[in-house]
């Protein structure tokens, strides 16, 4: 462990509130009337708080030991009660911590002219989102992860609801309080899991043996709360509404992050704190996964929307995402994780290159759209090869990811495999369709001309996330460094108890 | 015990009794124009009480009808201090309304000291004796404004139901000391122990029907909404705050330590009124357009979470019960203060959708209410979410399972009130600019909002202690 910088977990996620208060300083300081100044200076603040935690979260990749598997950067103050301010990350985390942090300068860049109304606010919720994000994969204590897990649901909240589309305030209210309720039902499994274990601490409930009766109704409450936040087939319906309604941004964050939770509290909690019940519900699992994986593809290929397809290939690709998780092998859990992290990059590109067209032509409508290869050939590289990795092409990330869940699934259930093996086809087919019609043929709407190809801005964007994208398809040890220890450790634990 | 160190034990009492009699001749020769020394003498009073609590000795006098224990001071302190704070309020309000009469922080005081005994009281006459001294007062302060219809009306709606709840009380007392022949609850609980008997249960049901009055759960909480609407907002935020809790603290009294060996019976009605609370108070709310009526099936919710704490029994249980009232307090408080904060051309804003777009007028008052909404919610970090943490930590403990989990889905449609506030004020166009808000109102409301966050994330490891500290003279497990 790098003792570089003492309490460097807690600096990098408290870091972007510091930011956002910073930009409500010198709102408050400044003039009343100078609101061009305090927007500029609100939007630089953001920036350059988001890039000093990203370069932070250099620091702490640099300083991680990729060989343990304990948690790290361990910082642990007591509270009240039996609760204590419990931080740490080991290296299923510190990827995710790594992955908010450098998808938020972009998020921030990415709004710097498309968002026009509130801007300072604007900016200020999305680094408090930061601070809460990272929160929750930096706590190692239940009710600790708890605070930031539902704190995230505020900011989101006011995102959707003043920056969004038309139906923003329906979106709003749908996302909110679809994920509050599965929170209430994992805040009450939480609360019975303190009273028999006596502890709140995540490591140690890791390796409590909770009582078999119980396991089901606990790992219930918690999959109900990830499952809305995956989310999984059939709880996904919040998923579309705020994506089209959301900021291009919000949903980079939608999209990049916050369905991450899910599947990160899936690994965190689940599968070591209740092994017998995650056995148990396999099946129903798998059987859910897979339905997500076809179903929603075959919606997507429906979709008049471009924002609603990505957002309906999403649900699919975290489809591929909880079918490895509950395969409960080595290869499903590490392409889990791997998935998810490229899919992080996928997807964010992806709703950035709807943000690009849309802040051109103010329509998501696909069939407004044609021929657009002519017209920005630079714009047309960067769709083609983000459209290429989600389906899965060789190369890139998206391929890996899914082949190892396929691998670890097929191990787990030949059938599930079998049917799930469909889904990357039925991507082939739904995002291949959107790419033709928006980007090839002749221009026939007369109202695509006269618009400019990529700005540097919007270079300078898309250039991590390709550079990244094709990094993991050609070196995937890059992201296993860190994770196969980690992992190893809750498959061998959850092995142990279930025997296979 | 002798006489001196039985009075001892009561300075907080005394001192406010003696104060309010003092300032209550030197008002009555000074007229209304003395108005503004009362109030500062009343809180001088309250104040010097809340420090005489704090520092006050622990012992059970009078025969044992009055209690001084740690429950006890832990409630007077910060009842004291919310009725110095609602003295502050009324004090600008009343004197806005160019309705400036000495009487409104003498009545106050008097409410206070009637809760005091209330939490102090150790046999039934001295239960309904400060009950009835707490109500008698809150009745006038309910119609203070005469001139205004629909305050009268309150007044006479609250004097009314509430002179049945007293009655219900009383015939319920009746029954105990029938069946026990004695008033004092350290002698009930031996007889009850004894031979519970069908009379005496039903006496005890009368007498949690009384006190369920008091703090407005259902399905006794009929008054709650027209009650605040009607009456002054400084009085509302009074009633919604310290009576509640000095009458949850009673009842906590009276159950745990006059009818200790009737758990069994005594949670059942408990649970009952706390699922009928949060059931009602959470679809209530939903259809409302009034602030303070949304305020009123708030309240009627969260008292529904207090009761659940109750239900347990167990020193978990009242300890969350403590925690969780004086969270709810602070958060109540703000509510209100934010209320008295906003108008528009000189007449308050009342109606919910008067809110829309405040946060283009006014962002400072918006986050306060922002912050309150998502505290009372029960949304993390804020203080509101702890208080129903303990709540529910103690009612999983003790086993209810199902209750907390129906208390929690209430809490997501109780959610939806919250968020439409929020959406109202963040997302909705606005209706105009708003007054000057006044200066006490302003920042009694920032300070709630900093209480809610980030300052109950440290104050609770204090506060946590001390609940637990006090909880130990209960002698439950």
């Amino acid at each position: 462990m790098s003792p570089v910088i003492p309490n460097l977990l807690s600096i990098i996620t408290f870091l972007p509130l510091v930011g956002a208060l910073a930009i409500l300083g010198v709102k408050w300081a400044s003039r009343k009337d100078d609101t061009a100044v305090i927007e500029r200076n609100a939007k630089w603040i953001a920036l350059w708080t988001t890039l000093a935690t990203l370069a932070l979260n250099v620091v702490l990749l640099a300083g991680f030991d990729r060989a343990s598997t304990d948690y790290q950067f361990v910082e642990k103050v007591e509270w009240f009660s039996f609760l204590n301010y419990h931080m740490g990350v080991d290296g299923i985390s510190v990827l995710f911590v790594a992955l908010t942090a450098l998808l938020m300068p972009l998020c921030i860049l990415a709004s710097w002219e498309s968002v026009k109304t509130r801007v300072v606010e604007y900016m200020i919720a999305f680094l408090v989102l930061e601070t809460l994000v990272i929160g929750v994969f930096t706590s190692l204590d239940l009710f600790l992860f708890y605070v930031f897990f539902e704190g995230g649901l505020v900011p989101m909240f006011l995102i959707i609801g003043i920056w969004g589309g038309k139906d923003r305030i329906y979106a709003a209210y749908k996302f909110f309080l679809y994920t509050l309720l599965g929170s209430v039902l994992m805040l009450a499994a939480m609360l019975y899991m303190v009273g028999v274990a006596g502890t709140s601490d995540i490591p140690t409930l890791s390796t409590f043996k909770f009582a078999a009766e119980a396991q089901p109704w606990l790992w219930f409450a918690f999959f109900a709360s990830f499952a809305v936040k995956m989310p999984m087939w059939p709880v996904h319906t919040w998923l579309p509404d705020a994506h089209v309604q959301a900021p291009t941004a919000g949903s980079v964050m939608l999209a990049g992050i916050l369905l991450k939770l899910g599947g990160y509290g899936f690994i965190r909690f689940n599968l070591p704190m209740f092994p017998l019940a995650s056995e148990m519900f396999t099946p129903f699992v798998l059987t859910l996964s897979v339905i997500a994986i076809v179903v929603t593809s075959l919606i997507a290929f429906r979709q008049t929307d471009i924002k609603k397809l990505i957002a309906y290939s999403s649900v699919a690709h975290m489809g591929f995402v909880t079918m490895g998780i509950f395969a409960g092998n080595q290869a499903g859990v590490q392409g889990a994780v791997y998935q998810m992290i490229s899919h992080g990059f996928i997807s964010g590109a992806l709703f950035l290159c709807v943000g690009v067209v849309y802040d051109r032509w103010h329509t998501r409508e696909i069939a407004f759209y044609g021929g657009l290869t002519k017209l920005m050939p630079h714009f047309a590289f960067v769709f083609l090869l983000f459209t290429m990795a989600n389906v899965g092409l060789p190369g890139t990330s998206g391929f890996v990811g899914e082949i190892l869940t396929m691998t670890g699934l097929y191990q787990a259930s030949t059938w599930a495999a079998l049917v799930a093996a469909l889904g990357v086809i039925l991507s082939a087919m739904y995002a291949l369709t959107l790419f033709k019609k928006v980007m090839y043929g002749e221009v026939t709407n007369e109202a695509l001309k006269g618009h400019p190809d990529l700005s540097l801005r919007e270079k300078i964007i898309f250039a991590p996330l390709i550079a990244g994208t094709l990094l993991l398809g050609i070196y995937p040890a890059f992201v296993f460094d860190f994770t196969t220890a980690s992992v190893d450790a809750v498959v061998t634990t959850y092995r142990a108890v279930t025997g296979g | 015990m002798d006489l001196s160190s039985a009075l001892h034990l009561a300075i907080p009492e005394l001192i406010l009794a003696v104060s309010t009699l003092g300032i209550l001749v030197y008002g009555a020769l000074r007229g209304d124009k003395s108005a503004g020394t009362v109030a500062a003498l009343c809180g001088v009073a309250l104040i010097a009480a809340a420090f005489a609590a704090a520092f006050g000795g622990h012992g059970k006098v009078f025969n044992g009808s009055f209690i001084a224990d740690g429950v006890a001071l832990y409630a007077k302190v910060f009842i004291y201090i919310a009725s110095a704070v609602i003295i502050v309020l009324g004090r600008g309000y009343f004197e806005r309304l160019n309705n400036n009469r000495f009487e409104f922080p003498i009545l106050v005081v008097l409410a206070t000291l009637g809760m005091s005994m209330m939490v102090s009281a150790g046999d039934l006459i001295a239960l309904y004796v400060g009950l009835e001294l707490q109500s008698l007062s809150l009745y006038i302060l309910a119609a203070f404004r005469r001139d205004d219809a629909k305050g009268s009306e309150a007044g006479l709606k609250y004097f009314v139901l509430g002179a049945l709840s007293s009655g219900l009380l009383l015939y319920g007392a009746s029954l105990v000391y029938g069946f026990t022949g004695s008033m004092n609850f350290d002698a009930i609980a031996a007889a009850a122990q004894a031979n519970p008997q069908v009379g005496l249960i039903f006496g005890l049901v009368f007498v949690i029907s009384g006190l369920a009055f008091k703090v407005s759960a259902a399905p006794f909480h009929m008054w709650t909404p027209d009650v605040y609407e009607g009456a002054p907002t400084p009085v509302v935020a009074f009633f919604a705050g310290a009576p509640k809790f000095a009458a949850l603290v009673l009842l906590a009294r009276t159950l745990n330590d006059g009818f200790a060996g009737l758990h069994d019976q005594w949670s059942q009605v408990m649970l009952a009124l706390a699922t009928l609370s949060f059931i009602v108070g959470g679809l209530g709310g939903l259809m409302q357009k009034d602030i303070k009526r949304l305020l009123a099936y708030s309240s009627i919710a969260n008292m529904g979470y207090a009761l659940l704490a109750m239900a347990t029994g167990t020193a978990q249980g009242v300890q969350a019960l403590l925690l969780f009232m004086v969270l709810y307090m602070i958060d109540t408080l703000g509510f209100f203060s934010v209320q008295m904060a906003l108008s528009r051309k000189g007449v308050a804003v009342t109606k919910i959708d008067d809110l829309a777009g405040l946060s283009k007028i006014n962002v400072k008052l918006t986050i306060v209410i922002t912050v309150l909404c998502l505290s009372v919610l029960g949304m993390p970090p804020f203080s509101g979410f702890w208080g129903k943490f303990f709540v529910f930590g103690a009612a999983l403990d003790a086993g209810y399972w199902g209750f907390a989990v129906a208390g929690l889905v209430a809490s997501v449609i109780g959610a939806f009130y919250y968020l439409r506030i929020i959406k109202l004020m963040w997302f909705d166009g606005d209706k105009g600019e708003i007054d000057k808000s006044p200066f006490e109102a302003k920042w009694i409301a920032y300070a709630a909002a900093a209480f809610s966050f980030p300052v109950a994330m440290v104050a609770l490891a204090w506060l946590y202690p001390l609940a637990a500290n006090a909880v130990k003279s209960f002698g439950l497990n």
